[in-house]
C-alpha cells in the first residue's frame, strides 16, 4: 500500500493528485476555502485574492499554487479570516452594492461570503461610481454597479460560449466592464440569454429580465445554506 | 399663495422661537414661531427639513426593483409604498385585475400594516398627552410613563402592534421591507401554520381593538371642550372609496372629495386621472410640497387625508364593529364633518378595528393559501398606484421604457397632502395657546400635539422613539440668546 500525497489544512491531512491545486484538493476533500473568481470549468484566475492562504508562512491564492506533499496550509485563521473581510469591504466600496434592493440578494456569492466571513459593515469610504446599466437587451440586463472584475463573463464568453462579448478595459482603479460592440451596448453584440456566460456571474451584474424577486427573500440558495456548504455541491446559486 | 400667519407682514424685531425637532413623529421636522414684542405669534411654520431625492434616485433602474426600493422611504409603512408601487407596475404590465390570490394576499399585508402603524401611533407616540395632559411632566410623557401608569393598555397597544407585524411578516417574508408584492402579483401564499397562528389570535386582536375605540371615545367625551376645538381648521376631505357604494377601502378605489360642510365635490375619479385633479405648490422654507385641488386653486384647494377624512368622506364601514363605531362617532357631532386634530385619533381607532374584523374575516379565505399568484397583460408604459396608507392617500406613478427602465416618476406621499392641514393647526393652536403667554416646554408641546394628531411621517424613516433631543432658543431683535431651554437626547 502506497501513502497517498497530502497536505496539512488547518491541521487536517488532505490528500491530492498530482497536478490539483490546494483549493482543488481541499474542495476534493470537502474543505472549502472562500473564492469569488475561481470556477471549476475554467483555469485559475488569481484576480479576488479571496482564496488566499498562508503556505508555510507565505500567502499564496490557493486556486493557483499546486499542492505539495506535506505543506502545511493555514486556511480559516482570524488573520487570514481578517484579510479576506478587508479584501470583501474593498469590493464593496469599489461598486454600488445594495443589497436591501438588489434582486440577486441571496443568491450573491459576494453577499454570502461577507455574511459567511462576518463582514458588518463596508468600513472604507464608499467609491459611489457612475454606471449607467444596458438594458438594450430584450432579455437581459447589465447593472455594471456590482461588478467585481472577476472576469467569468469574460471568460466564459470567450471560451465556451465562442462569442467575446465581455471584456474589462483600463487599468488600476479605472478598470471597468464593458461590453465588445461598438456602440457598447448588449443588444448590439449576438449575446443570447442561454449563453454560458449569462448565468455565471457570481454577483449581481448579468440578469435575467424580469425575473426580479419572484423567488422570495428568506427562501434563496445562501439564504438557507451557507455558501461553505452550497460550494461544496455547485459553483452557481 | 400665502396664509394667514405663513408670513409675517414685517419680520424684522420678532422673536424666534424654534421646536427642532419635532418629537414623537416619524421622520425629522421642526416649527418656527415668530412673536411679537407683546408675545403675539405673528409667523408659524412646520417645516420639513430632510430631502430625500427617491423619484430622481429610481430614475434608470428596472421597473421590477421599484416595489423593493422605494419601500425603503420609511420603516414604518414600507408596506405602503411597497403595495402603491406595485400597484402602479401592475398597470405597466397591463394587469387591471390581479388573481384572487394575489389580491387578498395583498390586502392581507396592507391590513396589517394599517393595523400595526395605528397601533403604533396612538399607543407609543400619542397616548402619552391624551392620557396625561399636554403640558404634564416630561419624563413621563412616553411609552414608559404609559407602561408604568397604565400598564393593561401598554401591554395591550404593543400586543396590536406585534400582531399586525406578524401579519406583514407572514406575507411578505419579513415585518420590515418585505418582498411580497411583485408587478403582476405575489411571489408567495400564506403558510397553512401561519394562516393557523395567526387565526388563533384574530378574535382577540378584535376585541382589543374595540376597546381602543372606547379609550379615545372615553377621552373626546370627558373634555369636549378640548377635543373638539384644539386646532381645529375646517377644510376639504380626500379619500378612496369603494366604486359603486362609496364604502370605506384601503387597498383600491375611486377618489372622492367632501368640502369642509360635508357636500361631495368630487366623485369616481379614477386613480390613473389623478394628475386631472391634484396640482401641487412647492414653497421656498420647506422640502415637502403643497398639493392642492386644481380646480379650487391653492388657497381654497388644501384637504385632508388620512383616517379623519377616510371615516367621514365614505358612506359606511363594510365590518359590522367598526361601522357602529362610525355611526357613533357620527353621532357625537350631530352628523356634522368634524375637523379637530385630535379626532383623527378617534377615527385611527375605528380604522384599526375595521383592520382587525378584515384580517379575521380574511384568514379564513382558501386563497389565501393556495392558487394562481401571477397574472399578465399587454405591456405599455405609463402606471398609477393609489393606496390608502395609514396616514392617507398614496400615489405612486411611473414611466417605464421600452427597455423595462424607469423613466420618470412620482410620489405623493399622505403627510404631503397634510401639508397644509397641519400648517394651519400649527397656526390655531399658537393663536389659542401661545400667543401672549410665557412659551414653556409644556405650551411648544402643545403645537407638537396637534402635528403628531396627523401622524405625520416626516421623512419616512425611523427614529427612536421616547425622548429626542430639543433645544429651543429665544432670541431678542437683535439677535441675542434671551432664554435657552434644553433636554437632552
Amino acid at each position: 500500500m502506497t501513502e497517498t500525497a497530502h497536505f496539512l489544512l488547518d491541521g487536517v491531512a488532505v490528500p491530492f493528485a498530482e497536478g490539483q491545486t490546494i483549493l482543488e484538493a481541499a474542495r476534493a476533500a470537502g474543505r472549502y476555502i472562500p473564492h469569488l473568481c475561481w470556477h471549476p470549468d475554467f483555469p485559475p484566475h488569481g484576480s479576488c485574492k479571496l482564496c488566499i492562504v498562508a503556505v508555510g508562512g507565505r500567502h499564496l491564492s490557493a486556486c493557483a499554487t499546486p499542492a505539495t506533499d506535506g505543506a502545511t496550509v493555514a486556511s480559516d485563521t482570524p488573520e487570514i479570516n481578517a484579510e479576506r473581510r478587508a479584501l470583501l469591504q474593498m469590493l464593496f466600496v469599489e461598486g454600488n452594492h445594495f443589497c436591501p434592493s438588489c434582486e440577486k440578494s441571496g443568491l450573491c456569492q459576494l453577499q454570502a461570503l461577507a455574511s459567511e466571513l462576518g463582514m458588518t459593515t463596508p468600513r472604507f469610504n464608499h467609491f459611489y461610481p457612475d454606471r449607467p446599466v444596458d438594458a438594450s437587451h430584450p432579455e437581459v440586463l447589465l447593472d455594471f454597479n456590482r461588478c467585481i472584475y472577476c472576469e467569468l463573463c469574460v471568460r466564459a464568453s470567450r471560451d465556451q460560449d465562442g462569442k467575446s462579448v465581455f471584456a474589462l478595459t483600463n487599468r488600476g482603479i479605472h478598470k471597468h466592464l464593458v461590453v465588445n460592440a461598438e456602440s457598447g451596448r448588449l443588444a448590439d453584440t449576438d449575446f443570447a440569454a442561454d449563453d454560458v456566460a449569462a448565468g455565471i456571474c457570481p454577483v449581481g451584474v448579468i440578469l435575467k429580465k424580469r425575473v426580479g424577486f419572484a423567488v422570495p427573500i428568506g427562501s434563496r440558495t445562501y439564504d438557507e445554506r451557507p455558501i461553505s456548504a452550497v460550494s461544496m455541491d455547485r459553483e452557481e446559486p | 399663495m400665502s396664509f394667514e400667519l405663513e408670513t409675517a407682514s414685517d419680520r424684522a424685531g420678532l422673536r424666534r422661537v424654534a421646536i427642532d425637532p419635532v418629537s414623537r413623529v416619524e421622520g425629522h421636522g421642526k416649527v418656527t414661531l415668530l412673536i411679537d414684542d407683546a408675545g403675539e405669534v405673528q409667523e408659524a411654520r412646520l417645516h420639513i427639513v430632510e430631502f430625500r431625492g427617491f423619484e430622481v434616485f429610481i430614475q434608470g433602474r428596472p421597473y421590477w426593483e421599484v416595489p423593493v426600493m422605494v419601500q425603503r422611504l420609511c420603516g414604518i409603512c414600507p408596506v405602503s409604498h411597497h403595495l402603491a408601487a406595485s400597484k402602479a407596475l401592475d398597470r405597466v404590465l397591463g394587469v387591471h385585475r390581479l388573481t384572487p390570490s394575489a389580491e387578498k394576499l395583498r390586502r392581507l399585508m396592507h391590513y396589517g400594516q394599517i393595523l400595526q402603524s395605528h397601533a403604533l401611533h396612538f399607543f407609543y407616540l400619542a397616548s402619552p398627552d391624551l392620557l396625561f395632559g399636554f403640558g404634564s411632566e416630561l419624563g413621563r410623557r412616553n411609552i414608559v410613563g404609559v407602561a408604568a401608569a397604565e400598564p393593561e393598555v401598554a401591554r395591550r397597544g404593543i400586543g396590536l402592534r406585534r400582531f399586525g407585524q406578524q401579519v406583514i411578516e407572514a406575507t411578505a417574508g419579513k415585518r420590515i421591507h418585505g418582498t411580497g408584492a411583485v408587478p403582476g402579483g405575489v411571489n408567495r401564499h400564506l403558510a397553512e401554520a401561519d394562516r393557523r397562528r395567526l387565526a388563533a389570535e384574530s378574535a382577540t386582536i378584535v376585541a382589543w381593538a374595540r376597546d381602543a375605540v372606547q379609550l379615545v371615545r372615553r377621552l373626546h367625551e370627558a373634555d369636549p371642550a378640548l377635543y373638539d376645538a384644539f386646532g381645529c381648521e375646517p377644510s376639504a376631505l380626500m379619500s378612496l372609496v369603494r366604486p359603486g357604494d362609496g364604502a370605506l377601502e384601503l387597498y383600491d378605489g375611486v377618489l372622492r372629495l367632501r368640502d369642509a360642510d360635508g357636500r361631495i365635490e368630487l366623485d369616481g375619479v379614477g386613480d390613473q386621472d389623478y394628475r386631472r385633479i391634484i396640482s401641487e405648490e412647492v414653497k421656498p422654507w420647506s422640502y415637502m410640497k403643497f398639493p392642492y385641488m386644481t380646480h379650487l386653486g391653492p388657497e381654497r384647494g388644501w384637504y385632508k387625508v388620512g383616517p379623519l377624512a377616510r371615516v367621514q368622506n365614505c358612506e359606511r364601514i363594510p365590518t359590522p364593529l367598526a361601522e357602529a363605531e362610525r355611526r357613533v362617532f357620527r353621532d357625537y357631532a350631530g352628523g356634522a364633518i368634524q375637523h379637530a386634530p385630535l379626532a383623527y385619533h378617534w377615527t385611527r381607532m375605528i380604522e384599526m378595528l375595521h383592520a382587525a374584523e378584515l384580517i379575521d374575516e380574511l384568514l379564513g379565505d382558501p386563497d389565501l393559501t393556495a392558487g394562481e399568484r401571477m397574472a399578465d397583460g399587454e405591456r405599455g408604459h405609463d402606471g398609477v398606484g393609489i393606496i390608502e396608507a395609514p396616514r392617507g392617500t398614496l400615489i405612486h406613478h411611473y414611466t417605464v421604457d421600452d427597455d423595462d427602465l424607469v423613466e420618470w416618476c412620482n410620489l405623493i406621499v399622505s403627510t404631503t397632502h397634510n401639508n397644509q392641514a397641519m400648517n394651519a393647526a400649527v397656526r390655531r393652536v399658537a393663536r389659542q395657546h401661545l400667543s401672549g403667554h410665557p412659551i414653556d416646554e409644556g405650551l411648544l408641546n402643545h403645537v407638537e400635539v396637534a402635528i403628531r394628531a396627523f401622524d405625520p411621517c416626516l421623512s419616512c424613516a425611523t427614529h427612536a422613539l421616547g425622548r429626542m433631543p430639543l433645544m429651543i432658543e429665544c432670541l431678542g431683535a437683535d439677535g441675542r440668546v434671551l432664554r435657552t431651554l434644553e433636554r437632552g437626547a
